[in-house]
């Protein structure tokens, strides 16, 4: 995502905070994520919001996500998926 | 292709689209208006992908194959419901405003030593929480949350799930985070918590 190279300047607040959802969505190529690794680890303001966002993404993933569907469900589409192969 | 082939290929399908089974309800979910709308997608979407099975030319791209089958079966079914495309809000609309953090609302540098509103506020937050913010978005957002969010897909494959450029699912996720955490906290409002100025200005009374 980003040209920089890791001779340049030190990203700053604003910067990271743009990039930060990219960084944690794991979107930045590997220049990006190293500046942003080297802002986090020198700036306690967004070291403390990604932990955050990061936390509350994944909070939002464990509450959400579906880990089985109703087996009454997956007979349906278990029946459906067994007539379309032997009319195959 | 030999009748053997073709079974070993007809079976792999079969049971790669039930083990995609919950990821596939959990996106018919977020698009559908109840549950039982929800099943009908996938089972329609199933049915479609078996027609076409022999679209799929890699069996790496199968989940992202079966969600864009999903999200057509989705709009054409409103199409047929509705008959006015307009109504198919998938799309999304004008630019809205993707400045709300949660974080900023919690976060007070002061109480550092005293505790940490934070993390006693994603703490606190409930399963039906969570559920309620995220039905109360507008039917593009939460397919974007639910794609990226929930199912864990990148913004190249919700861009081809949805047939939009990843610059615009960059923007439009941005606008349903923030409208999701504003949701958050409206409900941890309503709920009793209160602002971190008011606490503090509790704890020195």
């Amino acid at each position: 995502m980003n040209a920089r190279t890791s001779d340049r300047e030190p990203i700053d607040c604003e910067e990271a905070l743009e990039r930060l959802a990219a960084y944690l969505d794991q979107e930045l190529d590997r220049t990006g994520r190293d500046e942003m690794e080297r802002h986090l680890e020198r700036c306690r303001s967004c070291f403390s919001r990604a932990e955050f966002e990061r936390r509350l993404k994944e909070r939002i993933q464990r509450g959400l996500v579906l880990d089985e569907v109703p087996r009454e469900f997956e007979e349906r589409i278990r029946t459906l998926l067994g007539r379309r192969a032997s009319e195959s | 292709m030999c009748k053997r082939h073709g079974n070993e290929e007809e079976t792999w399908f079969a049971e790669a689209v039930l083990d995609l089974l919950p990821a596939l309800l959990s996106g018919a979910l977020s698009m559908a208006a109840s549950r039982a709308d929800a099943e009908d997608l996938v089972a329609d979407a199933v049915a479609r992908a078996w027609e076409r099975r022999a679209d799929l030319r890699e069996r790496d791209r199968l989940r992202g194959w079966l969600f864009r089958i999903l999200r057509n079966c989705f709009l054409s079914e409103r199409r047929r419901r509705h008959a006015r495309p307009h109504e198919i809000s998938l799309s999304g609309e004008g630019e809205e405003d993707a400045s709300f953090s949660l974080f900023e609302r919690l976060h007070q540098p002061f109480l550092l030593w005293w505790g940490n509103p934070e993390q006693e506020f994603l703490n606190t937050l409930l399963e039906e929480d969570l559920e309620r913010a995220v039905n109360g978005l507008p039917e593009h957002h939460r397919v974007v949350v639910v794609l990226a969010d929930v199912q864990g897909f990148s913004y190249a494959e919700v861009a081809e799930v949805l047939e939009l450029p990843v610059g615009t699912v960059r923007s439009r996720l941005a606008r349903a985070r923030s409208r999701l955490q504003e949701a958050l906290w409206n409900h941890a409002v309503e709920r009793g918590l209160k602002e971190p100025e008011a606490r503090v200005r509790g704890l020195l009374e």
